[in-house]
């Protein structure tokens, strides 16, 4: 071990003694390293924040339903336990967020059109923290208790009903025997929302007022619990467990909306790909350095043999040579990386394919987002195989024969 | 031979390992960019092929604003005799008439909102895929008689098999109250499930009685054979509408926006991964080219000393770049044709992506048509940015002193 300081330093000085060659060859590093990460925080980015607003106009990370709900959303599937029995067993279960709520499908009618909405009975206080509606940011008001008696919709949706805060609208749908529920309602508020879809929609109105309408008692039709993070939901899905019986269903999100969950797992997949092909694509530049220095030196290294040096150090100084060039071209990289990154942290504005964004789900301006676990991928990925790749020019340097290298004419 | 061809071509081989590697990055790049782009462009073509075909059209009328409000007023009046006559200037086009409107449609067990198409049976196939899609039951005859065709997703949540009946409640184009209760004849399912979702169709005649539509519809879809097609004859139907109508042609841009930008947003990441590739590569060559220079330096100056020209030296370095770069298009190529080649004929489907296809209407499979243009576009890239590489390395010459350069080594 005693050799390895003066391995390095030899690596060193070989590295920078035909330093336009070892230059451009950081810069090829530097460049692939870049566009590792900064590819990577972009898709990051969009994907994140298809999943983040899908995740919120669900909304909720870990929702129970009554098992045939999902397939079949008709308040006859309703959670048969009363409201008063839920609050007494998940409010002492200490959750960040927790709420029911009733959510059936309806039919909104304006004197002029109508259009088929999800009708969702709420608790505004209770569902705040999910935070899928900034209840200020809305024109009129919010709802302001379970038993508010207006409602909320969207802005496209009102435009397309041709109705506006302080007019009348009717919701249609069913109660429990398949007759006709419906009710008038005054618009109290008009909310807008990034993803036009949910805007479109959702209509809100007081979760009392619902069950009322929909003559379904105290029942409701799920209840959903928030989580910290999307990414980390299985703590609260344990909880969640513990606290109902086999009679009802629990489910992540990603089970319900499974379109996000793979693309999720897609996302992780690419990021690897992509990163292991820039690195295949450099590692035919780093062979070749290796090689030529190698080739340039073949007589030193002879020399080196013939003094004594072991071939294993002639191995070791070829890999730890390597191993520096790749060292200052990822440093240089995720330097790189991370200032092209940074100013663009305020979101970049992409409304000019806003609408084929929205197919994807996504909104018109793209947060990157830069994962400390991404930027250190990229360089295990760009160290470890460049150490696999640089093995066979360090191999065949220390299998020479000292007398046939130094003896060979450069 | 040329002698300067022959003494290009050997100085390539002179570090056979070296010129290997080089030919290998370009090849590596060429046969992902080959591959790549044939499968990029083969998916939109298939992405908006699909998504056009199951019920959009290539072209629809529409009355101005329609487009964007749906509303129940913004009618085309007199709609069949519209379509009729545009059939008969239109002969190459396909052509049918549709009403719209929303309804609450109740079974025996559940009631659910869905939009009601009025069609036209016998022209309808032609501009859709649903007619064709029926899973149980029928389709539409063309007897004019009052019959429903819905969704599979909706029959499923309401409950319902062909011989059902289902009652509709909405309202006429005059605001007042429109009911009618229908027999089911079929149920299509197309996969998407927007559309099995959303969408029940009726015969035209009997939607304009039950919403009191007085002969008038909302769209008429035209299909042309091909999309190229569709762009041209777009101007001779705006030209053939009558004049008085209050009308617009929408394209299949207008029609459906997203499309057109899911596809250019997904264009500039992948041009972005492809510049990278492209970048890579030329660093490459950059490096094997400015060493062949650096290593001949002594030679070099012997030659000039006998009177060539830094041009000429020059020329040689381009040309043995041009040789280099070349057997790695004709490699590449040939690697990125095989691949797409493979693809085409079996169809790619990755793992776990088949959700995120269904979203763009793509099926789990996917066969594309590799076009000359994407398998040749990124190789002679490719190939230009090699010949930029070795500019530099070419330049060096002129720097070059005879005497100071035979010294070196």
């Amino acid at each position: 071990m005693r050799t390895l300081p003066v391995l390095t330093r030899l690596a060193w000085r070989y590295l920078w003694r035909n330093h336009r060659r070892t230059m451009i060859m950081v810069s090829a590093i530097a460049v692939g390293v870049w566009a590792m990460i900064f590819m990577t925080a972009m898709s990051r980015g969009m994907v994140d924040q298809v999943i983040e607003d899908g995740v919120s106009a669900l909304p909720g990370h870990v929702q129970v339903h009554n098992p045939q709900f999902l397939d079949d959303p008709s308040v006859a599937n309703r959670i048969q336990i009363s409201d008063a029995e839920l609050s007494r067993t998940f409010g002492a279960m200490d959750f960040k967020a927790w709420a029911s709520r009733v959510r059936v499908p309806a039919v909104i009618a304006s004197e002029y059109e109508s259009r088929g909405v999800t009708l969702l009975g709420i608790d505004p206080v209770a569902e705040r923290a999910f935070g899928y509606l900034d209840y200020d940011d809305v024109e009129g008001r919010f709802l302001e208790g379970v038993d508010d008696d207006g409602i909320v919709i969207g802005r496209k949706l009102a435009d397309k009903l041709e109705t506006r805060v302080g007019k009348r609208v009717v919701l249609m749908s069913q109660d429990p025997d398949n007759e006709i529920a419906d009710r008038g309602f005054r618009v109290v508020g008009l909310f807008e929302a990034e993803v036009p879809a949910f805007e479109e929609g959702n209509v809100f109105v007081g979760k009392t007022v619902a069950q009322k309408m929909l003559r379904i008692g105290d029942t409701t039709t799920e209840i959903v619990f928030l989580g910290d993070s999307y990414r980390d939901v299985e703590p609260i899905y344990d909880k969640v467990v513990s606290g109902v019986d086999g009679s009802l269903e629990v489910s992540r999100w990603s089970e319900i909306a499974t379109y996000l969950g793979s693309m999720l797992s897609v996302m992780d997949g690419f990021v690897m790909i992509w990163m292991i092909v820039i690195f295949l694509a450099l590692s035919f530049g780093l062979v070749n350095t290796l090689v030529m220095a190698v080739f340039e030196r073949v007589r030193e290294i002879g020399l080196m043999l013939a003094l004594g040096m072991k071939p294993a150090n002639i191995l070791g100084q070829i890999i730890i040579e390597s191993m520096l060039l790749l060292a200052v071209g990822l440093v240089i990289g995720d330097v790189l990386a991370w200032a092209t990154i940074q100013p663009l942290r305020g979101g970049i504005d992409i409304s000019i394919v806003a609408e084929g964004m929205e197919m994807m789900g996504a909104a018109s301006v793209l947060y990157p987002r830069l994962y400390l676990g991404d930027m250190v991928l990229a360089n295990v990925i760009v160290l470890s195989l460049g150490f696999l790749a640089s093995l066979s020019p360090a191999w065949r340097a220390s299998r020479y024969e000292p007398v046939e290298a130094i003896t060979k004419v450069g | 031979m040329n002698i300067i061809l022959r003494l290009a071509w050997r100085n390539l081989w002179r570090h056979q390992r070296r010129t290997w590697l080089t030919i290998g990055a370009m090849v590596f790049s060429n046969t992902l960019l080959v591959f790549m782009i044939s499968m990029q462009f083969g998916m939109y073509d298939l992405m908006i092929d699909n998504t056009l075909k199951v019920f959009t059209g290539h072209l629809q009328i529409q009355a101005p604003g329609y487009k964007d409000q749906q509303k129940m007023r913004q009618t085309v009046p007199d709609i069949v005799p519209l379509a009729d006559r545009l059939r008969v200037e239109f002969p190459d086009e396909d052509i049918a008439a549709r009403g719209w409107a929303f309804a609450l449609a109740s079974s025996e067990e559940r009631s659910y909102g869905v939009g009601i198409f009025g069609v036209e049976p016998g022209f309808e196939a032609q501009v859709s895929s649903i007619p064709g899609l029926i899973e149980e039951g029928r389709y539409l005859s063309e007897s004019g008689a009052a019959e429903i065709v819905i969704g599979a997703v909706l029959a499923r949540n309401l409950r319902v098999e062909p011989g059902d009946e289902l009652t509709l409640l909405g309202s006429g184009l005059d605001g007042s109250f429109a009911a009618a209760v229908v027999p089911i004849v079929g149920i299509f399912d197309s996969g998407v499930p927007d559309v099995d979702r959303n969408i029940a169709e009726m015969q035209l005649a009997a939607f304009q009685d039950i919403f009191f539509m007085e002969g008038a519809g909302h769209q008429v879809v035209i299909s042309a054979p091909t999309l190229d097609a569709a762009e041209a004859v777009t101007p001779e139907i705006a030209a053939a509408l009558p004049p008085d109508a209050d009308l617009v042609v929408h394209d299949w841009d207008a029609l459906q926006p997203g499309l057109k930008q899911a596809i250019k947003a997904d264009m500039s990441s992948a041009f972005f991964m492809y510049g990278v590739l492209v970048i890579l590569v030329a660093f490459s060559v950059l490096n094997t080219q400015l060493m062949s220079v650096l290593e001949r330096t002594h030679e070099f100056g012997i030659v000039m000393s006998l009177g060539l020209k830094p041009g000429q030296l020059g020329r040689l370095v381009m040309l043995e770049t041009a040789l280099l770069g070349l057997i790695g298009l004709v490699l590449g190529a040939i690697c990125g044709a095989i691949v797409t080649a493979y693809f085409s004929v079996n169809g790619l489907s990755i793992p776990g992506m088949e959700e995120m296809a269904a979203n763009f209407n793509l099926p789990p499979r996917v066969y594309f048509e590799p076009t000359p243009l994407t398998m040749a576009i990124g190789p002679f890239v490719v190939f230009l940015f090699t010949l930029l590489a070795a500019i530099y390395p070419a330049l060096r010459l002129y720097k070059l002193h005879p005497v100071q350069a035979m010294r070196a080594n």
